[in-house]
C-alpha cells in the first residue's frame, strides 16, 4: 500500500474543498473519501487504488434513513448496508433493495459497507485487480487484457472495445429498478442525478466510471414512494450460494391489475458495464397478461443487444432465465 | 531473553508477562523455542537476530509518517504511534499484541480477523486502525477467559467445531455477533449468516451445530 495521509472530515465542506483538490473524479483519483472502506482498502493494499490522500466522511450527518413527506425514502450515503437491508419500510415497501443488499457480501461486510460506497464500488475483473496487467480502466491507453483472457465472469451488455468490465454492485440493480436518484453536494451547490444516468458505459473512457467530479460528494440517495400496487423482488445466480458476485441477476418492480401488468421496472445485474436497466423488456411486459410466453419475450428482449465474450456466452441464456423466473415469481399470487 | 526461565506456574512471572491473562501463550511459548533454537544452533548470528527482535521499529515514537492513535480495545485504552496504513488488524496483532485475531486472506474474504466494533462484526483487515478512535472494539481476548468462556467458547469446545483453529476466532465473534442479529432458526439461516467466515478444515457441521446449540439455550432462558 502506498502512503497517504488521512483526515478527517467533520463537517461537508471541509470534505469538499478536500476532494476539489484532486485532480480527477473519486474513483482512482489521489484524493478520495473512505466511508466503509471495504472496497477502497482492498484496491489499496493491491496498489489498484493508489490516493495520496483519504478523508474519512464517516462522522458526516448522513447516516439517517428517513421517509420523505411524497412517502418516499432518504437514504443517507453512509448508511450501512446492513442497516438500510434490514430497516422495516425498506423489508415492506423496497423488499428488492433489502434482498439484493442481503444477497452481496458477508455479514461483516454489509455491517461496514455504505450507500454511497457501494454506488461507487469498482469492478472484480481480475485484470482490473492485478497490476502486472493491462487495464484500460486502471491505466487508460495500456489495452484490454480481459477480451482475449479469461472473461467468464465479466459484461455482456454494455461492452467497448476498450473494457468489458462488469459493475459488481446488487443494490445498484435494485436502485435502477427502483429508479432512484444521487444526490450531490460539491463545490458548484447541490444537485441530483437519476440512477440510470449516474453511472457512465466504458466506451474508450473506461476509467470515467460515474459523473461525479472532484470534490463530487454523494450526501443521500432518494427512492420514489413505492409504486401502488406493486411487487418487487431481487433474483441472484452465482457459482456458490452465498458470498458470491453474480452471474446474472434481476430486479424487477411489477404491478399487475386486472390480469394485465399495468407497469414493471426491470434491471439486470452481473451482465452490464453499469447496473443494467432494460426499457426494451418493461415495454414487452407493459399491458400484457403475466405469462411465462411474455416474460421469456421480455428475457429475449432485454439481451437482444448482448455481446458475449470468448467464455461469457452462456450469460446470455443464464440472464434471459434468471429474468423470466423473477417475473414469474413476482407476479404470482401468493 | 530474560524472561526465559518464567512459566505459567510462577505467579510472579504471571504478573509481569504483558499478555492479556498473564499466561504463557501459544505465540510466546513458539517464540521463545525459536529463540532458544536460534541461540544454540547459530552462535553470533543467532545473537544479532536475537538483539534485533528486542527493537520494534513500529513502536519508536519519532518514526516518520506516524499518528497518534487512541484505541479503546476490550474496556482497555491503548495509545500508539502507527503509520496511517495500519489495519486494526495489524495494530492489534504486532502494536497491542492481541494476536487473538488471525489473518487469513488480508482482503475481507476469509473471516479469520472478524471482531466487533461497538457491538457489530467486521473484517478487521479492512479496517484503517486510526479511523476507529473512540469505538469500543471487542476482540476475542475480551470476550472470556479461559477459566470463564463465553457460551459461544464453550459450544465450539464442546462441540469439536474446529480442527486446526486458526479461524476460530473469527468464527466464534461472528457467531456472538449472529445472536443479535435477525437469524432464522433454521440451519440453512445459521450457514448463511456465517458465511462470511470460511473454514478450510471444513468443521462447518460443527460449527452450526455449536451455534444453534447456544441460540438453543439461549431463547429458552428468555422469558417468552
Amino acid at each position: 500500500m502506498k502512503l497517504f495521509e488521512l483526515a478527517r472530515a467533520d463537517d461537508s465542506g471541509q470534505a469538499i474543498a478536500a476532494g476539489a483538490k484532486a485532480t480527477t473524479a473519486q474513483q482512482g483519483a489521489d484524493i478520495r473519501f473512505i466511508a466503509g472502506g471495504t472496497n477502497l482498502v482492498d484496491y489499496m493494499k493491491l496498489n489498484v487504488e493508489t490516493p495520496k490522500k483519504l478523508v474519512d466522511i464517516n462522522h458526516l450527518p448522513y447516516d439517517k434513513i428517513e421517509v420523505l413527506p411524497d412517502g418516499g425514502l432518504s437514504i443517507g450515503a453512509v448508511v450501512r448496508n446492513s442497516d438500510l437491508a434490514y430497516h422495516p419500510i425498506v423489508r415492506k415497501n423496497y423488499a428488492v433493495l433489502s434482498e439484493a443488499l442481503l444477497s452481496g457480501a458477508s455479514p461483516q461486510l454489509r455491517n461496514m459497507a455504505t450507500t454511497a460506497g457501494n454506488l461507487l464500488q469498482r469492478t472484480r475483473c481480475m485484470y482490473f485487480r492485478d497490476t502486472a496487467m493491462p487495464c484500460n480502466k486502471r491505466e487508460p491507453g495500456s489495452g484490454c487484457a480481459a477480451i482475449t483472457g479469461v472473461n467468464r465472469s465479466l459484461a455482456i451488455l454494455g461492452t467497448s472495445e476498450h473494457c468489458i468490465a462488469s459493475n459488481p454492485s446488487d443494490m445498484n440493480v435494485a436502485m435502477a429498478a427502483l429508479e432512484a436518484t444521487i444526490h450531490i453536494r460539491g463545490t458548484k451547490g447541490e444537485h441530483s442525478v437519476p440512477i440510470g444516468d449516474f453511472h457512465l458505459l466504458p466506451g474508450n473512457t473506461p476509467h470515467r466510471e460515474t459523473v461525479l467530479e472532484p470534490g463530487d460528494l454523494i450526501t443521500h440517495v432518494t427512492l420514489p414512494p413505492p409504486a401502488p400496487g406493486s411487487r418487487s423482488l431481487y433474483l441472484k445466480l452465482r457459482d456458490r450460494a452465498s458470498f458470491e458476485f453474480a452471474l446474472a441477476s434481476a430486479a424487477v418492480v411489477v404491478t399487475v391489475a386486472g390480469g394485465k401488468i399495468t407497469r414493471a421496472r426491470v434491471a439486470l445485474g452481473g451482465v452490464g458495464t453499469k447496473p443494467w436497466r432494460s426499457p426494451e423488456a418493461e415495454a414487452e411486459l407493459t399491458g400484457q397478461s403475466a405469462t411465462p410466453a411474455v416474460f421469456q419475450k421480455a428475457a429475449a428482449a432485454a439481451l437482444r443487444d448482448a455481446k458475449p465474450q470468448s467464455q461469457n456466452g452462456f450469460k446470455v441464456e443464464l440472464a434471459k432465465r434468471c429474468l423470466a423466473h423473477a417475473l414469474k415469481l413476482v407476479t404470482q399470487t401468493a | 531473553m530474560s524472561d526465559q526461565g518464567k512459566t505459567p506456574e510462577d505467579p510472579k512471572a504471571e504478573a509481569h508477562s504483558g499478555s492479556e491473562f498473564g499466561r504463557t501463550t501459544r505465540r510466546t511459548f513458539l517464540s521463545r523455542l525459536g529463540m532458544v533454537g536460534l541461540l544454540a544452533s547459530a552462535g553470533p548470528i543467532g545473537s544479532t537476530l536475537g538483539e534485533q527482535s528486542h527493537t520494534d521499529p513500529a513502536q519508536s515514537p519519532d518514526l516518520e509518517n506516524t499518528v497518534p492513535v487512541t484505541l479503546r480495545v476490550n474496556g482497555k485504552k491503548y495509545d500508539v504511534r502507527i503509520d496511517p496504513r495500519t489495519t486494526l488488524l495489524d495494530c492489534l496483532r504486532e502494536h497491542l499484541h492481541l494476536t487473538g485475531s488471525k489473518k487469513g486472506c488480508d482482503h475481507g474474504q476469509c473471516g479469520a480477523c472478524t471482531l466487533h466494533i461497538n457491538g457489530r462484526r467486521v473484517n478487521s483487515c479492512l479496517c484503517l486502525a486510526a479511523m476507529y478512535q473512540g469505538d469500543e472494539i471487542t476482540t476475542i481476548e475480551g470476550l472470556g477467559h479461559p477459566e470463564n468462556l463465553h457460551p459461544m467458547q464453550e459450544a465450539f469446545v464442546s462441540h469439536d467445531a474446529y480442527q486446526c483453529g486458526y479461524c476460530t476466532s473469527g468464527q466464534i465473534m461472528s457467531a456472538v455477533a449472529l445472536l443479535n442479529e435477525p437469524c432464522g432458526p433454521e440451519e440453512a439461516e445459521v450457514k448463511e449468516f456465517m458465511s462470511g467466515n470460511i473454514c478450510r478444515c471444513g468443521a462447518y457441521q460443527n460449527i452450526v451445530a455449536a451455534v444453534q446449540s447456544v441460540r438453543q439455550t439461549t431463547s429458552k432462558e428468555k422469558p417468552a
